[in-house]
């Protein structure tokens, strides 16, 4: 990530390079080559280098700064409560998300999600931000492995999921979750 | 707003000092609550403190309901603040619960508890003291200097903990303890006990996941090496000295390819299912007779797997007098035991076509999801089966007039009253079976829902003959005899198809198929075989895979999407990397998808570079160094080890592939090669053959070592890459007792002074532009030659609407014109004239028919395509 800020600010507005570092250092650490992401056994944590200052470590914090370089800070959420809101979920992403892999912690956090978004759009409720995209890009690995009957039974994380991947420019490289819009398992409820 | 907090719990210490921040801007309520209430209705684990908004949502993260006070306040967010909580989070709580897990829980004292948070501690006094800044974030008390004391104040608060020598973090944590909302937020909480007021709470608390350390990730890494003990080394260095291998334990594997390395005797055999309206309806398409369909068809289909290398004993099909003998066999047996019904069946008629229309001569409007192109017997979108009767909107397929309902006499196979026999078959199949769940779930799910009568008739004509007296106009419909397929197309390959099929005992039955196929190989076809009473061996495996997409979306033969089994050939891609692909990306426990780039990038990667490149190296060094002869070897521990770790990996294949686990199993071929590749580069033995005695020798061993491998993998490989694993075995001139048999140790079977063949490369590489060109190629529409096979050969005038600028008189010529050379083209083929001048006619024909169809307005697509919105 480091040397990217000149180019970032040229280009302040582009919300598309953001999540392009975002995504290429994601990818860089995990889905492609996930042995380099770990070292003595942690993830590795990005770190920004900035012009003006001193560099910035980690993963939300640099996402969150790049959002305000690129003038959408809506994106950090408009109000006290979202903007909350917001970084509780940042938060998740890198303690609850990237913290575990085992199958059990996955089932639960999914579980946990699933209720949460049943009666909600986007995390915060109805507007798309930072928190929707991080923890896209946290949750795709597992996503991908889901089964059909997983994605049913997690059935307001797919319908979450499946929107944001499909929000403009988001998904960048990452691969795209097919989800099927019929119930398959129609005896499951 | 409303705060639950609960007696002890250290997240209340910031959250109560920084609720200062709040006063006079929000109305505060605080609750208390026990340590293991759950609060936020979607958390499952009980979490405080939390902050219930107003408007509803919940706050669960303690930094997050600090930063919402301070909002309140009016204070705004900056990126150092962000730092440091976020650093808070991931790296200082993790050690901090941790130290007071040990400190409050375990009564731990000392370096056993300042240990894990040492460096944590540091990194905050580094950062004070670099920045000289009295607080984290700047020149005033912050955000980030509450959410980190109150983390940090159980534990400072005890000067024992607070190491002298981080002097700067020091005088920050006085400072910032002598406030007043904070000193008032430690009285509440620790209420003057110290450290010990925790201990209540954290006793209900699960161990921190810090502190299970590894246990934490139960997925190794990839590459990371197993850890290996002494005896597993020396067994694999004593199998490899004295040539000791196992066949693996006796039970029957699965993949026929692999079965067969396994010296199991194995009957694999596929076949065409060739009965029922598909084929008539096919066969009225294409102007052929349903028999003439079905040898076409079935001869493709051959031709295809071939091609593929699909080595059936046997590729067969239902159309044959064995098929009819067992079918009715079967019948006869389950019609004089009373498992057959009959009754009448209100069906569709279509009077202008002056016939009953079953399944999928009927196509209309799905019941369940009002899919608007489901076929009579099933919904291709929502997968549900359908009785035509209940298809909105009705069409006849062929004339697309609606039909009517019309009753008609028809046999059902008495499902419930098999059902039993089923349950009872079934408990004592399914443990410890091979089934994969997807199956095993839909199977219960259909004895769930209580199983009914089935209707096994047909008014057809292409089918197996009813032998029954009053049916002698029908035939069995195809679902119920296709499965009686494999017993007749065994009874085709050898007379001893009994010994197959009615010898439950001694056989293991493996079947595989697409998950939509399962109701009739694990349901269906049992309970005709049970009812039968003629002891017959009921699939005891039954694979079903999920389903592969294309790229994004589906495979569409209709629209053109995807390439089809006899497309690929086309590709100039070999077979093998077809394969390979294939089965890499196979779907197993879930979905996937076909990807043109990754198939670019597995092929150069995995094939190229990793697999082809081990074994072209370790064969190029015999023959370059070693005048072509296997040099001696002379093991050391590092050879040992890796001997050993090949052997962990053989037998995980083995493993695998005893659970049919067919893709798993591909990654541990891939697994060794990386070991291979990873060994010659450290022991170097190209630079080494140019060195003394001892490094010629180290060579030597390393090259031996490395060809050897490369054997081992050749034969690992065969199920996979059949053409590359006996190219290898060629180049390697591996002694032909090796190359098919697979034991479970790894072992030398080229020794010293083999003599190798010529060794070339195995795989090449697949460029962008190919690819690229391919990918459209496939993209959709390309079928345009295929079209020609789905032009409908009844020309029904079209509805005045569509007609635009063309007068009705230019079209009816242009009409006649079409069915006149339709005709040329029909009397053509029939003849088996040559084909480039059938192509020709064919040519001609689809040009009239493109001038018909501009002719009356209509865009040039597929039947299929101009349905749809």
């Amino acid at each position: 990530v480091k040397g990217t800020n000149t180019a970032l600010r040229a280009s302040a507005r582009k919300l598309l390079v953001i999540l392009e570092v975002v995504v290429s250092f994601e990818c860089e650490g995990r889905s492609e080559t996930p042995r380099s992401s770990v070292v003595n056994g942690k993830q590795q944590i990005p770190v920004l280098q900035t012009n003006n200052g001193p560099s910035l470590t980690g993963l939300t914090t640099i996402a969150a700064h790049l959002v305000k370089q690129a003038n959408k800070e809506y994106l950090l959420g408009s109000t006290a409560e979202e903007k909350a809101i917001v970084q509780q979920w940042l938060e998740y992403r890198v303690t609850r998300v990237d913290g575990h892999s085992s199958k059990d912690d996955i089932r639960a956090l999914l579980k946990d999600l699933n209720s949460y978004l049943e009666d909600k759009v986007y995390l915060t409720g109805y507007n798309f931000t930072l928190a929707d995209i991080l923890l896209y890009y946290g949750l795709h690995r597992f996503i991908v492995d889901l089964t059909v009957q997983e994605k049913e039974k997690y059935l307001n994380v797919s319908r979450w999921f499946c929107h944001i991947q499909h929000y403009p420019g988001i998904r960048q490289h990452l691969s795209s979750v097919v989800f099927i819009k019929n119930r398959l398992y129609t005896n499951s409820h | 707003m409303r705060l639950f907090v609960s007696e002890g719990a250290p997240g209340s210490l910031p959250v109560l000092a920084a609720a200062r921040r709040a006063q006079g801007r929000a109305e505060l309520l605080i609750s208390t609550v026990g340590p293991e209430e759950c609060v936020v209705p979607f958390l499952t684990q009980p979490k405080v403190p939390v902050l219930q908004l107003d408007n509803g949502n919940y706050l669960f993260s303690t930094s997050a309901i600090c930063r919402y006070f301070f909002l309140l306040s009016g204070w705004e967010q900056d990126d150092l603040t962000n730092q440091w909580l976020e650093w808070e989070a991931t790296e200082l709580q993790p050690a901090l619960s941790a130290a007071l897990y040990y400190l409050v829980v375990q009564g731990k004292k000392g370096e056993d508890v300042l240990g894990p948070v040492r460096r944590a501690l540091t990194h905050i006094d580094h950062s004070l003291s670099r920045r000289s800044c009295p607080f984290l974030a700047g020149e005033t008390e912050s955000l980030a200097d509450i959410v980190l004391w109150g983390a940090l104040y159980p534990l400072l608060q005890d000067p024992a903990y607070l190491p002298e020598e981080l002097g700067a973090l020091h005088s920050w944590f006085q400072t910032v303890s002598s406030q007043e909302p904070c000193q008032r937020a430690a009285e509440t909480v620790l209420k003057q006990q110290g450290v010990l007021a925790l201990r209540p709470y954290l006793q209900k608390q699960p161990q921190p996941s810090s502190l299970q350390g590894r246990a934490v990730s139960n997925e190794p890494e990839e590459e990371e090496l197993a850890t290996l003990s002494e005896e597993e080394i020396a067994m694999a260095v004593t199998a490899w000295e004295k040539g000791l291998g196992n066949l693996p334990p006796l039970r029957p594997p699965q993949n026929p390819v692999y079965s067969r390395l396994r010296q199991w005797n194995t009957l694999y055999l596929c076949g065409t299912d060739e009965y029922g309206t598909a084929t008539e309806t096919k066969a009225m398409e294409e102007g052929l007779t349903p028999q003439e369909i079905c040898d076409k068809y079935h001869a493709i289909h051959a031709d295809i797997y071939r091609w593929f290398n699909i080595s059936f004993d046997i590729f067969g099909r239902t159309t044959t007098p064995q098929q009819t003998k067992i079918t009715q066999d079967i019948f006869q047996r389950l019609f004089s035991r009373g498992f057959v019904l009959q009754d009448t069946v209100e069906q569709l008629r279509c009077e202008q076509c002056a016939r009953f229309l079953a399944d999928r001569f009927v196509e209309g409007v799905c019941p369940f999801c009002g899919y608007e192109e489901a076929r009579g017997d099933q919904c291709d979108k929502c997968g549900k089966l359908i009785n035509a009767t209940e298809l909105k909107k009705p069409q006849c397929k062929v004339c697309r007039s609606c039909p009517v309902v019309k009753s008609s006499q028809h046999l059902f196979l008495d499902l419930p009253k098999l059902e039993k026999r089923l349950e009872e078959w079934l408990e004592n199949t399914l443990p410890g079976s091979d089934w994969t769940p997807n199956a095993r779930f839909i199977i219960r799910s259909w004895l769930r829902d209580g199983l009914k009568p089935r209707c096994i008739t047909r008014d057809l004509k292409w089918g197996t003959p009813v032998p029954l007296e009053g049916f002698e106009d029908k035939v069995f419909y195809v679902w119920f005899d296709a499965t009686i397929g494999y017993l007749s197309i065994t009874a085709n390959y050898t007379d001893q198809w009994e010994r197959w099929w009615k010898n439950p005992e001694q056989v293991s039955l493996y079947q595989f198929m697409a998950k939509d196929n399962v109701p009739f190989h694990g349901l269906v076809f049992p309970c005709s075989a049970l009812g039968a009473e003629d002891n017959y061996t009921l699939v005891s495996h039954l694979i079903a895979t999920e389903y592969l997409n294309y790229e994004d979306g589906k495979f569409s033969k209709s629209r053109g999407v995807g390439v089809f089994g006899d497309m690929a050939q086309d590709t100039g891609i070999p077979a093998d990397i077809w394969r390979f692909y294939l089965l890499y990306i196979r779907p197993e426990g879930q979905d996937s998808a076909f990807s043109w780039t990754d198939m670019l990038l597995k092929n150069n990667s995995e094939l190229l570079n990793n697999l082809g490149n081990f074994i072209n190296r370790a064969g190029m060094f015999v023959s370059k160094f070693f005048g072509g002869y296997v040099p001696e070897m002379v093991l050391t521990s590092d050879d040992q080890r890796l001997l050993a770790h090949v052997t962990l990996e053989l037998q995980h294949y083995h493993q695998l592939l005893e659970k049919v686990r067919i893709r798993d199993a591909l990654r541990s071929i891939l697994t060794i090669s990386r070991h291979g590749n990873q060994y010659i580069q450290v022991n170097e033995p190209w630079k080494r053959i140019k060195g003394s005695e001892a490094d010629r020798q180290r060579a030597g061993t390393v090259t031996g070592l490395a060809v050897n491998i490369a054997a081992l993998l050749s034969v690992m490989l065969q199920p996979y890459m059949p053409t590359v694993s006996a190219t290898i075995q060629a180049q390697l001139q591996l002694p032909p007792p090796a190359c098919g048999i697979l034991l479970t140790n790894f072992l030398c079977t080229l020794p010293a002074g083999h003599l190798i063949g010529t060794v070339s490369p195995l795989f090449q590489k697949l460029e962008n532009d190919q690819i690229e060109s391919l990918r459209q190629r496939f993209g959709g529409g390309q079928l345009e030659e295929s079209l020609e096979l789905k032009a409908k050969v009844s020309s029904k005038p079209a509805v005045g609407e569509t007609v635009t600028a063309t007068g009705p008189q230019q079209i009816q010529v242009l009409m006649d014109e079409v069915t006149k050379q339709g005709n040329i083209v029909r009397e053509l083929k029939a003849q088996k004239a040559d084909k480039n001048q059938v192509a020709a006619e064919v040519a001609k024909l689809l040009d009239l028919k493109k001038q018909l169809a501009l002719a009356e307005g209509k865009p040039l697509e597929t039947p299929k395509g101009k349905k749809k919105k």
